[in-house]
């Protein structure tokens, strides 16, 4: 396996200092194709970052890269201070897998289970972190007192998720990643699951990595949006960087004499005062709407499967166009 | 205490905790009893069936060959079927995600799957010692032969189920891939008839295999003497049958480690999610 050697001396980008993680230049390649096609990006100590991107982009394959589930074709890869690829057990016990369980350890209970895993990291603990986090204590944590003691085999999916969860920080993890947890969630487990990731990341100083489909979630949940497509990362910032990055930017409707207006603008406020000083009482049906990251999101990764060329798509993103266009729509 | 030292009593208290969820769970209750009357009848049935070339009935001799083909088939299909089925349902995964976790499964593995004998053990030579007479001829030095031959038989038979359950493709092909040789090794290594009743490369290919040395050895703890003259070369080759047996544990023991940290290497969330799709279109 070919890898890019870098000498391991300072931060690789110089916009983060002393990575937790630190991605440059990644790529996978199955036979022929290129799976990930030199990904590049940072990740702060204490930072939660969400990696989005439509199905097949790469998403699963850059995070088991990471967490040294898998060996990378090509690029250089620092997690924690040490190559994923060949990290040591005591790196193993500073990472936290969220994994999606399916039928293993179905004669165990969640108790059982998580005192059994959580004993491989007592010769890990130190004295900022102590490990393991007691099961009962991380049972309470995750919401799952009810069901501590039934067999796992019997768990509802939403059950199932939290003690992966549960199971992922048994070992007060430096940095956790999590591959879509809420997948199968309903709207309150994902509140709490929600409030349990803010908690990991503020009281623990816990840097946290997730995959997600759900826009929502990751503007609720990250610090930082990197979103890839075609293998790059094509946008990287956080929900409102990436929404002001795009031209349309926040979208103002209107209706004068019966006919309907729209107007993208960078500026909604000016926009909307000069449009108060211009007409006055004749504007009605006021409506601004700021570009939500799912606008984002479908903008940017568009731009890129018209544009193909991904560095191309990237210096697109890079000098957003403060178009003024209005548009008439008539009704 | 190392980190791979703790991972290991981590491990072993894994497969304690493993034995007992088994002897709780009526699926398993169910092999063990299944076994027990299966044998038992079939030892009863010929009870009376006296066995040629000895003054022994049919259940003395079949008892320990029985017991030999079953130790043997117990620490190759349930280790073969449990990695298989582990590594696709994710168990390993989660072994791999905890520090030293590969270490400690494998020990479990290790421990669970010798405890398990003893259950199958009692099912049979519990009700055996109560329906048959004339069982044990050697007394204590008896005994304390079926304890060397089991602990040898699980050493040299148990890497090669954990290599089976670690190299096959899918769950599925632990049928063809272990039980399959299993059944025809069992068929051709004296453990339901004399294997002198075949023809002799036969005979020859399964003094290879590390069975009919373990029946061979059960044999030579429970039966007497003069017992020994229906065996080839007429005697219980009681040398031959711990150079063999060990000859097969070293093996196992400098294969199967590579074989599990390869294994180990492939597991991914990836794999996992694949196997689970391949599951979800065999079940329907």
């Amino acid at each position: 396996m070919a890898v890019i050697g870098r000498a391991d001396v300072g931060p690789s980008t110089g916009e983060v200092a002393n990575p937790v993680v630190s991605v440059d230049g990644l790529r996978m390649r199955y036979g022929e194709i290129d799976v990930l096609d030199g990904v590049t990006f940072d990740v702060a100590r204490g930072e939660v970052v969400t990696l989005l991107g439509p199905n097949g982009a790469g998403k699963t394959t850059t995070i088991e890269i990471l967490e040294g589930f898998r060996m990378r074709s090509e690029g250089h890869v620092r997690v924690l201070d040490q190559d994923p690829a060949h990290a040591n057990e005591h790196w193993r016990a500073r990472t936290g897998v969220v994994l999606q369980s399916w039928r293993d350890h179905a004669r165990w209970t969640p108790r059982g289970l998580l005192r059994h895993l959580g004993h491989y990291y007592l010769p890990y603990a130190t004295e900022l972190r102590p490990r393991p986090w007691d099961a009962d204590e991380l049972i309470a944590l995750v919401g799952m007192v009810d069901h501590a003691d039934q067999k796992i085999g019997t768990l509802s999916g939403g059950e199932r998720r939290r003690l992966d969860v549960a199971v992922g920080v048994v070992g007060r993890p430096e940095l956790l990643f999590l591959d879509e947890p809420t997948a199968g969630f309903d709207p309150e487990a994902r509140r709490e699951f929600h409030d349990l990731v803010h908690r990991l990341s503020d009281l623990e100083d816990t840097t946290i990595l997730l995959t997600t489909h759900d826009l929502d979630e990751a503007e609720k949940l990250a610090d930082r949006i990197l979103i890839l497509a075609g293998g790059h990362i094509v946008a990287d910032g956080s929900a409102d960087a990436l929404a002001r990055q795009i031209e349309t930017g926040t979208e103002v409707r209107w209706s004068r004499a019966g006919e309907r207006f729209v107007h993208a603008t960078g500026d909604a406020t000016a926009f909307v005062r000069s449009l108060f000083e211009q007409f006055g009482d004749e504007i009605a049906d006021l409506d601004i709407r700021r570009a939500t990251l799912e606008d984002t999101y479908i903008s940017m990764v568009r731009r890129h499967e018209a544009t193909e060329g991904g560095q191309a798509a990237v210096t697109a993103v890079a000098a957003p166009d403060e178009g003024d266009r209005d548009r008439s729509v008539a009704r | 205490m190392t980190p791979t030292t703790h991972a290991i009593r981590v491990g072993l208290a894994r497969g304690w905790t493993e034995c007992k969820l088994s002897l709780r769970s009526p699926q398993d209750q169910g092999f063990y009893l299944f076994v027990g009357v299966a044998t038992l009848v079939a030892l009863y049935l010929q009870r009376d069936t006296p066995v040629e070339g000895t003054s022994l009935l049919f259940p003395s001799v079949a008892m320990p060959s029985v017991l030999g083909g079953l130790i043997a088939f117990g620490v190759v299909i349930g280790p073969a079927y449990a990695l298989a089925m582990e590594r696709e349902d994710g168990t390993l995964l989660r072994a791999k995600a905890v520090p030293n976790g590969i270490t400690g499964y494998v020990w479990g593995q290790l421990l669970l799957h010798s405890f398990g004998l003893i259950p199958m053990l009692l099912v049979i030579l519990v009700p055996s010692f109560v329906l048959f007479d004339d069982l044990m001829h050697r007394g204590l030095a008896g005994w304390l032969t079926v304890v060397w031959v089991i602990a040898l038989g699980l050493l040299a038979t148990m890497p090669i189920g954990m290599i089976i359950g670690a190299s096959v493709p899918n769950t599925q092909k632990v049928a063809s891939w272990g039980m399959l040789p299993v059944i025809v090794l069992a068929a051709i290594s004296g453990i339901l008839f004399p294997m002198q009743q075949l023809w002799g490369w036969v005979q020859t290919i399964a003094q290879v295999f590390p069975m009919y040395w373990l029946g061979l050895g059960m044999r030579s703890a429970f039966l007497p003497d003069a017992a020994a003259a229906v065996e080839i070369t007429g005697s219980w080759r009681t040398l031959e049958t711990v150079l063999v047996l060990t000859a097969w544990a070293i093996a196992g023991a400098l294969i199967a480690p590579i074989v599990l940290r390869r294994m180990s290497r492939r597991q991914s969330g990836a794999a996992v999610q694949q196997a689970r799709e391949v599951a979800g279109q065999w079940v329907r």
